[in-house]
Protein backbone atom coordinates (compact mmCIF):
# COMPACT_ATOMS: atom_id res chain seq x y z
CA UNK A 1 0.00 0.00 0.00
CA UNK A 2 1.57 3.66 -0.69
CA UNK A 3 1.51 6.58 1.92
CA UNK A 4 0.20 8.77 -1.16
CA UNK A 5 -4.12 8.45 0.20
CA UNK A 6 -6.03 7.44 -2.61
CA UNK A 7 -9.70 8.93 -3.15
CA UNK A 8 -11.34 6.17 -5.22
CA UNK A 9 -11.94 2.85 -3.34
CA UNK A 10 -10.45 -0.29 -3.79
CA UNK A 11 -12.80 -1.38 -6.23
CA UNK A 12 -11.85 -2.64 -9.52
CA UNK A 13 -14.77 -2.49 -11.62
CA UNK A 14 -15.34 -4.54 -15.06
CA UNK A 15 -13.73 -7.51 -13.84
CA UNK A 16 -15.52 -10.62 -12.89
CA UNK A 17 -16.19 -10.02 -9.06
CA UNK A 18 -14.55 -12.12 -5.85
CA UNK A 19 -18.03 -13.05 -4.92
CA UNK A 20 -21.45 -13.01 -6.27
CA UNK A 21 -25.02 -13.91 -4.74
CA UNK A 22 -28.07 -13.67 -7.20
CA UNK A 23 -31.50 -13.80 -5.78
CA UNK A 24 -30.40 -16.02 -2.86
CA UNK A 25 -33.51 -17.32 -0.65
CA UNK A 26 -33.07 -19.10 2.48
CA UNK A 27 -36.64 -19.78 5.08
CA UNK A 28 -35.69 -21.85 8.34
CA UNK A 29 -38.68 -24.03 8.37
CA UNK A 30 -41.56 -21.79 7.92
CA UNK A 31 -39.53 -18.65 9.08
CA UNK A 32 -38.51 -16.62 5.45
CA UNK A 33 -34.75 -15.43 6.30
CA UNK A 34 -33.47 -14.36 2.97
CA UNK A 35 -35.79 -13.16 0.51
CA UNK A 36 -33.77 -12.37 -2.87
CA UNK A 37 -30.68 -11.24 -1.44
CA UNK A 38 -28.19 -10.13 -4.72
CA UNK A 39 -24.78 -8.53 -3.66
CA UNK A 40 -21.36 -8.59 -5.25
CA UNK A 41 -18.14 -8.08 -3.79
CA UNK A 42 -14.75 -7.45 -5.83
CA UNK A 43 -11.32 -8.33 -5.35
CA UNK A 44 -9.29 -6.01 -2.68
CA UNK A 45 -13.03 -4.86 -1.69
CA UNK A 46 -13.96 -4.11 1.69
CA UNK A 47 -17.82 -4.32 1.77
CA UNK A 48 -20.24 -4.00 4.52
CA UNK A 49 -23.57 -5.76 5.08
CA UNK A 50 -25.48 -3.47 7.37
CA UNK A 51 -29.02 -4.46 8.85
CA UNK A 52 -30.69 -4.97 11.81
CA UNK A 53 -30.30 -7.81 14.41
CA UNK A 54 -31.81 -10.86 13.37
CA UNK A 55 -32.32 -9.95 9.88
CA UNK A 56 -30.36 -12.89 8.68
CA UNK A 57 -26.92 -11.68 8.19
CA UNK A 58 -25.10 -13.71 9.83
CA UNK A 59 -27.65 -16.72 7.12
CA UNK A 60 -25.95 -15.15 4.28
CA UNK A 61 -22.33 -15.85 5.89
CA UNK A 62 -23.59 -20.02 6.93
CA UNK A 63 -24.44 -20.00 2.69
CA UNK A 64 -21.25 -18.98 2.41
CA UNK A 65 -19.32 -21.20 4.48
CA UNK A 66 -21.78 -24.09 2.71
CA UNK A 67 -22.93 -25.40 6.51
CA UNK A 68 -26.33 -23.56 5.32
CA UNK A 69 -27.82 -24.84 1.15
CA UNK A 70 -29.76 -21.64 0.37
CA UNK A 71 -33.49 -22.65 -0.46
CA UNK A 72 -32.86 -20.58 -4.03
CA UNK A 73 -30.67 -18.41 -5.99
CA UNK A 74 -26.89 -18.48 -7.22
CA UNK A 75 -23.69 -18.41 -5.13
CA UNK A 76 -21.01 -17.66 -7.74
CA UNK A 77 -16.59 -17.24 -6.06
CA UNK A 78 -14.87 -16.01 -9.42
CA UNK A 79 -17.57 -16.59 -11.43
CA UNK A 80 -18.31 -20.23 -10.92
CA UNK A 81 -20.43 -21.54 -8.54
CA UNK A 82 -20.01 -21.97 -5.18
CA UNK A 83 -20.20 -25.90 -5.05
CA UNK A 84 -18.08 -26.73 -7.61
CA UNK A 85 -15.04 -23.88 -6.29
CA UNK A 86 -12.82 -25.20 -4.21
CA UNK A 87 -12.11 -22.29 -2.43
CA UNK A 88 -12.63 -21.58 0.92
CA UNK A 89 -12.94 -18.22 3.41
CA UNK A 90 -11.78 -17.37 6.18
CA UNK A 91 -14.18 -16.68 8.62
CA UNK A 92 -14.80 -15.30 12.08
CA UNK A 93 -17.97 -16.14 13.65
CA UNK A 94 -20.03 -13.50 15.86
CA UNK A 95 -18.70 -14.65 18.82
CA UNK A 96 -15.02 -15.10 18.90
CA UNK A 97 -15.30 -19.08 18.68
CA UNK A 98 -11.90 -19.13 20.39
CA UNK A 99 -11.22 -22.94 22.00
CA UNK A 100 -10.95 -22.32 26.16
CA UNK A 101 -8.21 -25.50 26.12
CA UNK A 102 -6.28 -23.57 23.69
CA UNK A 103 -3.26 -21.27 24.47
CA UNK A 104 -3.80 -18.08 22.21
CA UNK A 105 -0.70 -18.88 20.31
CA UNK A 106 -2.40 -22.42 19.19
CA UNK A 107 -5.52 -21.12 18.71
CA UNK A 108 -4.80 -18.44 15.93
CA UNK A 109 -2.77 -21.39 14.19
CA UNK A 110 -6.00 -23.52 14.35
CA UNK A 111 -6.68 -22.39 10.76
CA UNK A 112 -3.20 -23.65 9.74
CA UNK A 113 -3.42 -26.61 11.90
CA UNK A 114 -6.97 -27.78 10.06
CA UNK A 115 -4.96 -27.29 6.36
CA UNK A 116 -2.49 -29.68 7.28
CA UNK A 117 0.42 -27.35 8.45
CA UNK A 118 2.95 -28.06 11.09
CA UNK A 119 2.67 -26.79 14.53
CA UNK A 120 6.04 -25.57 14.15
CA UNK A 121 5.72 -23.81 10.28
CA UNK A 122 2.21 -22.40 11.61
CA UNK A 123 4.16 -21.11 14.30
CA UNK A 124 6.63 -19.33 12.42
CA UNK A 125 4.10 -18.23 10.04
CA UNK A 126 1.93 -16.17 12.94
CA UNK A 127 4.89 -15.27 14.82
CA UNK A 128 5.65 -11.74 12.62
CA UNK A 129 1.76 -10.84 13.10
CA UNK A 130 1.70 -11.61 16.78
CA UNK A 131 3.07 -7.38 17.35
CA UNK A 132 0.49 -6.49 14.87
CA UNK A 133 -2.53 -7.55 16.33
CA UNK A 134 -0.77 -6.60 19.98
CA UNK A 135 -1.06 -10.37 21.00
CA UNK A 136 2.84 -10.80 21.33
CA UNK A 137 3.25 -10.97 24.87
CA UNK A 138 0.11 -12.82 25.39
CA UNK A 139 1.07 -16.01 23.20
CA UNK A 140 1.14 -18.49 26.43
CA UNK A 141 -2.35 -17.08 27.91
CA UNK A 142 -5.55 -19.35 27.93
CA UNK A 143 -8.25 -17.17 26.06
CA UNK A 144 -10.40 -16.75 29.15
CA UNK A 145 -7.41 -14.63 30.58
CA UNK A 146 -7.65 -11.73 27.71
CA UNK A 147 -9.88 -8.87 27.54
CA UNK A 148 -11.99 -8.45 24.87
CA UNK A 149 -10.54 -6.26 22.71
CA UNK A 150 -7.31 -8.85 22.89
CA UNK A 151 -9.75 -12.01 21.99
CA UNK A 152 -11.06 -10.00 19.40
CA UNK A 153 -7.94 -9.64 17.72
CA UNK A 154 -7.03 -13.25 18.30
CA UNK A 155 -10.02 -14.44 16.56
CA UNK A 156 -9.05 -12.25 13.59
CA UNK A 157 -5.08 -13.37 13.88
CA UNK A 158 -6.84 -16.81 13.55
CA UNK A 159 -9.06 -15.45 10.24
CA UNK A 160 -6.06 -13.71 8.81
CA UNK A 161 -3.54 -16.11 8.85
CA UNK A 162 -5.42 -18.27 7.14
CA UNK A 163 -4.40 -16.74 4.08
CA UNK A 164 -7.56 -16.88 1.86
CA UNK A 165 -8.53 -14.48 -0.80
CA UNK A 166 -11.81 -13.72 1.08
CA UNK A 167 -12.24 -12.79 5.06
CA UNK A 168 -15.77 -13.30 6.29
CA UNK A 169 -16.12 -11.16 9.39
CA UNK A 170 -19.43 -11.37 11.70
CA UNK A 171 -19.52 -8.34 13.59
CA UNK A 172 -16.37 -8.72 14.81
CA UNK A 173 -16.56 -5.97 16.89
CA UNK A 174 -20.41 -6.18 18.57
CA UNK A 175 -19.32 -7.45 21.51
CA UNK A 176 -17.04 -5.03 22.62
CA UNK A 177 -17.82 -1.35 24.90
CA UNK A 178 -18.07 1.61 22.83
CA UNK A 179 -14.47 2.74 23.38
CA UNK A 180 -12.52 -0.58 22.84
CA UNK A 181 -14.67 -0.69 19.43
CA UNK A 182 -13.16 2.47 18.40
CA UNK A 183 -9.57 1.46 18.81
CA UNK A 184 -10.58 -1.76 16.90
CA UNK A 185 -12.27 0.03 14.20
CA UNK A 186 -9.00 2.25 13.75
CA UNK A 187 -7.00 -0.01 14.61
CA UNK A 188 -8.27 -2.68 11.60
CA UNK A 189 -8.59 0.37 9.36
CA UNK A 190 -4.76 0.79 9.85
CA UNK A 191 -3.67 -3.12 8.93
CA UNK A 192 -6.25 -4.76 6.88
CA UNK A 193 -4.50 -3.11 3.49
CA UNK A 194 -1.60 -4.97 4.17
CA UNK A 195 -3.69 -8.53 3.90
CA UNK A 196 -4.60 -8.43 0.81
CA UNK A 197 -7.87 -10.40 1.01
CA UNK A 198 -11.47 -9.07 -0.15
CA UNK A 199 -13.25 -8.49 3.33
CA UNK A 200 -17.01 -8.98 3.98
CA UNK A 201 -18.00 -7.39 7.17
CA UNK A 202 -21.51 -7.90 9.26
CA UNK A 203 -22.18 -5.18 11.37
CA UNK A 204 -25.03 -3.11 13.10
CA UNK A 205 -22.86 -0.31 13.79
CA UNK A 206 -23.82 2.35 10.91
CA UNK A 207 -20.37 4.29 12.15
CA UNK A 208 -18.51 1.37 11.60
CA UNK A 209 -20.48 0.36 8.36
CA UNK A 210 -19.01 4.20 7.00
CA UNK A 211 -15.70 4.06 8.37
CA UNK A 212 -14.23 0.90 7.43
CA UNK A 213 -16.60 0.12 4.30
CA UNK A 214 -15.72 0.68 -0.10
CA UNK A 215 -19.58 0.03 0.12
CA UNK A 216 -22.26 -0.79 2.28
CA UNK A 217 -25.69 -2.83 1.88
CA UNK A 218 -28.21 -2.46 3.73
CA UNK A 219 -30.62 -5.01 4.85
CA UNK A 220 -33.86 -5.00 5.47
CA UNK A 221 -35.34 -6.73 8.60
CA UNK A 222 -36.53 -9.96 8.53
CA UNK A 223 -36.78 -11.48 5.51
CA UNK A 224 -34.10 -9.70 4.30
CA UNK A 225 -33.42 -7.99 1.21
CA UNK A 226 -30.90 -5.40 0.42
CA UNK A 227 -32.72 -2.14 0.35
CA UNK A 228 -29.97 0.18 -0.79
CA UNK A 229 -26.15 0.01 -1.69
CA UNK A 230 -24.52 3.08 -0.86
CA UNK A 231 -20.30 3.72 -1.74
CA UNK A 232 -17.92 5.44 0.43
CA UNK A 233 -15.63 7.32 -1.53
CA UNK A 234 -13.80 8.47 1.98
CA UNK A 235 -9.74 8.62 1.45
CA UNK A 236 -7.67 5.74 2.67
CA UNK A 237 -6.28 5.22 5.39
CA UNK A 238 -8.96 6.64 7.44
CA UNK A 239 -8.43 8.57 10.79
CA UNK A 240 -10.34 8.78 13.80
CA UNK A 241 -11.00 12.69 12.64
CA UNK A 242 -12.41 11.59 9.56
CA UNK A 243 -15.78 10.77 11.44
CA UNK A 244 -16.31 14.28 11.76
CA UNK A 245 -15.75 15.60 7.77
CA UNK A 246 -18.89 16.33 6.08
CA UNK A 247 -18.42 13.65 3.65
CA UNK A 248 -18.27 11.41 6.26
CA UNK A 249 -21.11 12.73 7.90
CA UNK A 250 -23.66 12.82 5.28
CA UNK A 251 -23.36 9.26 4.50
CA UNK A 252 -23.87 8.25 8.07
CA UNK A 253 -27.11 10.55 8.05
CA UNK A 254 -27.74 9.01 4.68
CA UNK A 255 -27.80 5.48 5.88
CA UNK A 256 -29.72 6.40 9.05
CA UNK A 257 -32.37 7.63 6.99
CA UNK A 258 -32.28 4.50 5.52
CA UNK A 259 -32.56 2.52 8.31
CA UNK A 260 -35.10 4.30 10.16
CA UNK A 261 -37.55 4.54 6.92
CA UNK A 262 -37.25 0.48 6.58
CA UNK A 263 -37.58 0.41 10.25
CA UNK A 264 -41.19 2.80 9.82
CA UNK A 265 -42.24 0.61 6.97
CA UNK A 266 -42.27 -2.85 9.20
CA UNK A 267 -43.16 -1.40 12.41
CA UNK B 1 -16.27 -16.59 28.62
CA UNK B 2 -17.97 -19.12 25.82
CA UNK B 3 -21.36 -20.02 25.93
CA UNK B 4 -20.79 -23.57 26.04
CA UNK B 5 -21.84 -25.24 29.35
CA UNK B 6 -20.11 -26.73 31.65
CA UNK B 7 -20.53 -29.34 34.19
CA UNK B 8 -20.86 -27.72 38.07
CA UNK B 9 -21.18 -24.05 36.76
CA UNK B 10 -23.75 -23.18 39.43
CA UNK B 11 -22.46 -25.52 41.75
CA UNK B 12 -18.88 -25.55 42.55
CA UNK B 13 -18.33 -29.42 43.46
CA UNK B 14 -15.34 -28.33 45.29
CA UNK B 15 -16.36 -26.04 47.94
CA UNK B 16 -13.15 -26.61 49.74
CA UNK B 17 -11.00 -23.38 49.82
CA UNK B 18 -7.28 -23.18 51.31
CA UNK B 19 -8.76 -23.74 54.54
CA UNK B 20 -11.82 -25.09 53.83
CA UNK B 21 -11.01 -28.71 55.23
CA UNK B 22 -10.96 -27.53 58.99
CA UNK B 23 -14.64 -28.25 59.52
CA UNK B 24 -15.38 -31.80 57.84
CA UNK B 25 -11.85 -33.13 59.91
CA UNK B 26 -13.61 -31.27 63.05
CA UNK B 27 -16.85 -33.06 61.95
CA UNK B 28 -15.08 -36.74 61.55
CA UNK B 29 -12.27 -36.10 64.58
CA UNK B 30 -16.03 -35.63 67.19
CA UNK B 31 -17.95 -38.21 65.83
CA UNK B 32 -14.93 -40.52 66.21
CA UNK B 33 -14.26 -39.35 70.00
CA UNK B 34 -17.71 -39.66 70.79
CA UNK B 35 -17.65 -43.36 69.75
CA UNK B 36 -14.55 -43.60 71.54
CA UNK B 37 -16.47 -42.63 74.68
CA UNK B 38 -19.28 -44.25 74.05
CA UNK B 39 -17.55 -47.94 73.38
CA UNK B 40 -15.70 -47.38 77.01
CA UNK B 41 -18.36 -46.37 78.95
CA UNK B 42 -21.10 -48.28 77.54
CA UNK B 43 -19.90 -51.20 78.23
CA UNK B 44 -20.97 -52.35 74.70
CA UNK B 45 -18.89 -55.73 73.50
CA UNK B 46 -16.61 -55.27 71.31
CA UNK B 47 -18.03 -57.83 68.53
CA UNK B 48 -21.30 -55.68 68.68
CA UNK B 49 -19.24 -52.50 68.90
CA UNK B 50 -15.82 -52.39 68.74
CA UNK B 51 -14.21 -48.89 69.82
CA UNK B 52 -11.74 -46.97 67.44
CA UNK B 53 -9.10 -47.54 68.75
CA UNK B 54 -9.73 -50.93 69.34
CA UNK B 55 -10.44 -51.07 65.03
CA UNK B 56 -7.11 -49.09 64.27
CA UNK B 57 -5.01 -52.02 66.78
CA UNK B 58 -6.33 -54.94 64.86
CA UNK B 59 -5.62 -53.12 62.19
CA UNK B 60 -2.48 -52.55 62.25
CA UNK B 61 -1.92 -56.11 63.44
CA UNK B 62 -3.80 -57.74 60.78
CA UNK B 63 -2.09 -55.30 58.10
CA UNK B 64 -0.41 -58.11 55.78
CA UNK B 65 -3.53 -59.84 55.28
CA UNK B 66 -5.36 -56.48 54.79
CA UNK B 67 -2.87 -55.21 52.42
CA UNK B 68 -2.78 -58.51 50.32
CA UNK B 69 -6.54 -58.01 50.22
CA UNK B 70 -6.77 -54.37 49.49
CA UNK B 71 -4.38 -54.76 46.67
CA UNK B 72 -6.54 -57.95 44.96
CA UNK B 73 -9.73 -55.34 45.39
CA UNK B 74 -7.99 -52.75 43.70
CA UNK B 75 -7.01 -54.49 40.81
CA UNK B 76 -10.30 -55.58 40.40
CA UNK B 77 -11.59 -51.90 40.45
CA UNK B 78 -8.54 -50.23 38.81
CA UNK B 79 -9.03 -53.24 35.48
CA UNK B 80 -12.79 -53.04 35.50
CA UNK B 81 -12.61 -48.53 35.33
CA UNK B 82 -10.08 -49.14 32.60
CA UNK B 83 -12.84 -51.33 30.46
CA UNK B 84 -15.47 -49.18 31.86
CA UNK B 85 -13.38 -45.86 30.80
CA UNK B 86 -12.43 -47.40 26.81
CA UNK B 87 -16.41 -48.97 26.49
CA UNK B 88 -17.78 -45.62 27.53
CA UNK B 89 -15.37 -43.63 25.11
CA UNK B 90 -15.99 -45.89 22.49
CA UNK B 91 -19.55 -46.51 23.03
CA UNK B 92 -20.29 -42.42 23.18
CA UNK B 93 -18.09 -41.68 19.91
CA UNK B 94 -20.71 -44.52 18.32
CA UNK B 95 -23.79 -43.11 19.59
CA UNK B 96 -22.84 -39.08 19.18
CA UNK B 97 -22.12 -39.48 15.87
CA UNK B 98 -25.01 -41.71 14.58
CA UNK B 99 -28.67 -40.85 15.33
CA UNK B 100 -29.47 -44.46 14.57
CA UNK B 101 -27.08 -46.17 17.10
CA UNK B 102 -28.05 -43.29 19.63
CA UNK B 103 -32.72 -44.20 19.49
CA UNK B 104 -31.01 -48.11 18.84
CA UNK B 105 -28.31 -48.35 21.54
CA UNK B 106 -29.56 -46.14 24.71
CA UNK B 107 -32.73 -48.26 26.09
CA UNK B 108 -30.10 -51.43 26.24
CA UNK B 109 -27.58 -49.34 28.03
CA UNK B 110 -30.50 -48.05 30.37
CA UNK B 111 -31.41 -51.32 30.59
CA UNK B 112 -27.94 -52.63 31.69
CA UNK B 113 -28.06 -50.22 34.59
CA UNK B 114 -31.33 -51.62 35.79
CA UNK B 115 -30.06 -55.10 36.42
CA UNK B 116 -30.42 -55.52 40.20
CA UNK B 117 -26.40 -56.46 41.54
CA UNK B 118 -27.50 -58.85 44.09
CA UNK B 119 -29.13 -61.01 41.36
CA UNK B 120 -26.54 -60.87 38.46
CA UNK B 121 -23.39 -60.86 40.69
CA UNK B 122 -23.69 -64.67 41.71
CA UNK B 123 -24.50 -65.32 37.66
CA UNK B 124 -21.48 -63.66 36.35
CA UNK B 125 -19.13 -65.26 39.12
CA UNK B 126 -21.08 -68.97 38.10
CA UNK B 127 -20.62 -68.27 34.59
CA UNK B 128 -16.54 -66.85 34.74
CA UNK B 129 -15.65 -68.60 37.86
CA UNK B 130 -14.14 -66.88 41.02
CA UNK B 131 -11.11 -64.92 39.56
CA UNK B 132 -10.26 -61.56 38.76
CA UNK B 133 -13.22 -61.54 34.98
CA UNK B 134 -15.92 -61.29 37.03
CA UNK B 135 -15.30 -58.51 39.32
CA UNK B 136 -13.62 -56.65 36.39
CA UNK B 137 -16.77 -57.32 34.13
CA UNK B 138 -19.30 -56.25 37.31
CA UNK B 139 -17.33 -53.04 37.94
CA UNK B 140 -17.17 -52.47 33.90
CA UNK B 141 -20.95 -52.63 34.05
CA UNK B 142 -22.23 -50.56 36.72
CA UNK B 143 -19.64 -47.69 36.29
CA UNK B 144 -19.20 -47.41 32.32
CA UNK B 145 -22.66 -45.87 32.32
CA UNK B 146 -21.87 -42.74 34.11
CA UNK B 147 -19.11 -42.19 32.20
CA UNK B 148 -21.04 -42.42 29.11
CA UNK B 149 -23.69 -40.52 29.51
CA UNK B 150 -21.29 -37.41 31.22
CA UNK B 151 -19.46 -37.30 27.76
CA UNK B 152 -22.72 -37.74 25.64
CA UNK B 153 -23.84 -33.98 27.87
CA UNK B 154 -20.20 -33.17 26.99
CA UNK B 155 -20.26 -33.61 22.85
CA UNK B 156 -23.37 -31.70 23.00
CA UNK B 157 -22.39 -28.73 24.68
CA UNK B 158 -19.96 -28.12 22.14
CA UNK B 159 -20.37 -24.45 20.97
CA UNK B 160 -21.83 -24.52 17.57
CA UNK B 161 -20.05 -21.60 16.56
CA UNK B 162 -16.68 -23.22 16.90
CA UNK B 163 -18.07 -26.53 15.16
CA UNK B 164 -18.91 -24.38 12.16
CA UNK B 165 -15.72 -22.44 12.49
CA UNK B 166 -14.21 -25.77 11.88
CA UNK B 167 -15.96 -26.88 9.08
CA UNK B 168 -15.12 -23.70 7.33
CA UNK B 169 -11.89 -24.42 8.31
CA UNK B 170 -12.60 -27.53 6.29
CA UNK B 171 -11.86 -29.56 9.16
CA UNK B 172 -13.57 -33.28 8.15
CA UNK B 173 -15.72 -35.02 11.52
CA UNK B 174 -12.80 -36.45 13.20
CA UNK B 175 -10.79 -33.53 13.24
CA UNK B 176 -14.28 -31.80 14.68
CA UNK B 177 -13.87 -34.60 17.32
CA UNK B 178 -10.71 -33.87 18.42
CA UNK B 179 -10.56 -30.32 18.23
CA UNK B 180 -13.58 -29.44 19.41
CA UNK B 181 -16.09 -32.34 20.47
CA UNK B 182 -13.79 -34.22 23.06
CA UNK B 183 -11.69 -31.28 24.31
CA UNK B 184 -15.12 -30.03 25.29
CA UNK B 185 -16.58 -32.68 26.78
CA UNK B 186 -13.50 -33.37 29.45
CA UNK B 187 -14.56 -31.43 32.41
CA UNK B 188 -17.58 -33.53 31.78
CA UNK B 189 -16.00 -37.03 31.59
CA UNK B 190 -14.06 -36.04 34.80
CA UNK B 191 -17.11 -35.28 36.74
CA UNK B 192 -18.65 -38.88 35.38
CA UNK B 193 -15.32 -40.52 36.51
CA UNK B 194 -16.17 -39.25 40.09
CA UNK B 195 -19.43 -40.72 40.20
CA UNK B 196 -18.15 -44.22 38.43
CA UNK B 197 -14.79 -44.37 40.26
CA UNK B 198 -16.90 -44.34 44.18
CA UNK B 199 -19.79 -47.08 42.30
CA UNK B 200 -16.82 -49.61 41.21
CA UNK B 201 -14.77 -50.02 44.89
CA UNK B 202 -18.31 -50.99 46.17
CA UNK B 203 -18.99 -53.83 43.13
CA UNK B 204 -15.72 -54.90 43.67
CA UNK B 205 -16.33 -55.56 47.01
CA UNK B 206 -20.10 -56.79 46.48
CA UNK B 207 -18.48 -59.49 43.54
CA UNK B 208 -15.88 -60.13 46.15
CA UNK B 209 -18.69 -60.68 48.92
CA UNK B 210 -20.48 -63.24 46.16
CA UNK B 211 -17.43 -65.32 45.35
CA UNK B 212 -13.85 -64.70 45.36
CA UNK B 213 -10.40 -66.38 46.84
CA UNK B 214 -9.22 -63.16 47.62
CA UNK B 215 -10.27 -59.39 48.21
CA UNK B 216 -11.63 -56.69 50.88
CA UNK B 217 -15.36 -57.88 50.28
CA UNK B 218 -13.90 -61.96 50.75
CA UNK B 219 -11.84 -60.73 53.97
CA UNK B 220 -15.22 -59.08 55.36
CA UNK B 221 -17.45 -62.16 55.12
CA UNK B 222 -14.54 -64.29 56.70
CA UNK B 223 -14.27 -61.85 59.72
CA UNK B 224 -17.75 -61.74 59.99
CA UNK B 225 -18.14 -65.23 60.07
CA UNK B 226 -15.75 -65.54 63.02
CA UNK B 227 -17.10 -62.39 65.07
CA UNK B 228 -14.33 -60.31 63.83
CA UNK B 229 -16.26 -57.15 64.16
CA UNK B 230 -13.11 -54.80 64.87
CA UNK B 231 -11.21 -56.17 61.24
CA UNK B 232 -14.71 -55.85 59.58
CA UNK B 233 -14.81 -52.04 60.77
CA UNK B 234 -10.78 -52.17 59.97
CA UNK B 235 -11.51 -53.39 56.45
CA UNK B 236 -14.12 -50.74 55.81
CA UNK B 237 -12.14 -48.19 56.68
CA UNK B 238 -9.46 -49.01 54.35
CA UNK B 239 -12.02 -49.28 51.84
CA UNK B 240 -13.29 -45.67 52.60
CA UNK B 241 -9.45 -44.54 52.39
CA UNK B 242 -9.13 -46.36 49.19
CA UNK B 243 -12.26 -44.67 47.94
CA UNK B 244 -11.18 -40.91 49.16
CA UNK B 245 -8.01 -41.45 47.62
CA UNK B 246 -8.91 -42.62 44.19
CA UNK B 247 -11.47 -39.72 44.35
CA UNK B 248 -8.30 -37.68 44.94
CA UNK B 249 -6.64 -38.79 42.20
CA UNK B 250 -9.46 -38.38 39.37
CA UNK B 251 -8.74 -34.28 40.49
CA UNK B 252 -5.08 -34.62 40.12
CA UNK B 253 -5.18 -36.77 36.86
CA UNK B 254 -7.61 -33.62 35.84
CA UNK B 255 -5.27 -30.91 36.51
CA UNK B 256 -2.45 -32.63 34.68
CA UNK B 257 -4.96 -33.74 31.69
CA UNK B 258 -6.82 -30.61 31.29
CA UNK B 259 -5.21 -27.61 32.85
CA UNK B 260 -7.33 -24.87 31.69
CA UNK B 261 -9.91 -25.66 33.38
CA UNK B 262 -9.27 -25.27 36.60
CA UNK B 263 -7.58 -21.73 35.62
CA UNK B 264 -10.39 -20.92 33.77
CA UNK B 265 -12.93 -21.85 36.53
CA UNK B 266 -10.45 -19.43 38.78
CA UNK B 267 -10.93 -16.92 36.20
CA UNK B 268 -14.38 -17.13 36.20
CA UNK B 269 -15.20 -16.51 39.99
CA UNK B 270 -13.06 -13.21 39.79
N1 LIG C 1 -30.23 -22.73 12.53
C1 LIG C 1 -31.34 -21.98 12.62
N2 LIG C 1 -32.55 -22.56 12.74
C2 LIG C 1 -33.68 -21.82 12.83
N3 LIG C 1 -33.70 -20.49 12.82
C3 LIG C 1 -32.54 -19.84 12.71
C4 LIG C 1 -31.29 -20.54 12.61
N4 LIG C 1 -30.29 -19.63 12.51
C5 LIG C 1 -30.88 -18.42 12.55
N5 LIG C 1 -32.23 -18.54 12.66
C6 LIG C 1 -33.19 -17.42 12.68
O1 LIG C 1 -33.05 -16.75 11.46
C7 LIG C 1 -33.09 -15.36 11.65
C8 LIG C 1 -31.84 -14.71 11.09
O2 LIG C 1 -30.73 -15.15 11.83
P1 LIG C 1 -29.28 -14.57 11.58
O3 LIG C 1 -28.89 -14.84 10.19
O4 LIG C 1 -28.40 -15.13 12.64
O5 LIG C 1 -29.51 -13.01 11.81
P2 LIG C 1 -28.46 -11.84 12.07
O6 LIG C 1 -27.10 -12.38 11.91
O7 LIG C 1 -28.81 -10.79 11.06
O8 LIG C 1 -28.71 -11.33 13.46
C9 LIG C 1 -33.27 -15.12 13.13
O9 LIG C 1 -34.62 -14.86 13.38
C10 LIG C 1 -32.85 -16.41 13.76
O10 LIG C 1 -33.58 -16.63 14.92
MG1 LIG D 1 -25.67 -12.53 13.33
Amino acid sequence: MTSQPTTAPRRTDGGTPKLRLEAVHHAYRDVKVLDGVSLELAAGELVTILGPSGCGKSTIFSILTGTTAPAAGIVLVDGAPLGASSERFAVMPQTDALLPWRRVIDNVTLGLEVQGVSRRDARARVTPLLETFGLDEFTRAYPFELSGGMRQRAALLRTVVQDRSVMLLDEPFGALDALTRTDMQTWLESVWGTFGASVLLITHDIREAVFLSDRVYVLSPRPARVVAEVTVPLARPRRLEDVGSSMFVDIEIELRQILAAIRGRHA
Amino acid sequence: MSTARRPGATADPRPLGRFGWVPALAIIAAAIATWQIYAMRSGVSPQILPSPARVVDAGWAARDALWTNTVATLEETAFGFLVAVVLALGLSLLIDASGILRTALMPLLIGSQTLPLVAIAPLVIIWFGFGLTPKVLLVALLSFFPITVALLEGYQATDPDVERLLMSMGAGRWRRYRSARLPTAMPFFFAGLRIAITYSIVVAIFAEYAGASSGLGIYIEQETHVFRTDLVFAAVLVTTLLTITLFAATYLLERLLIPWYRISRRVDRR
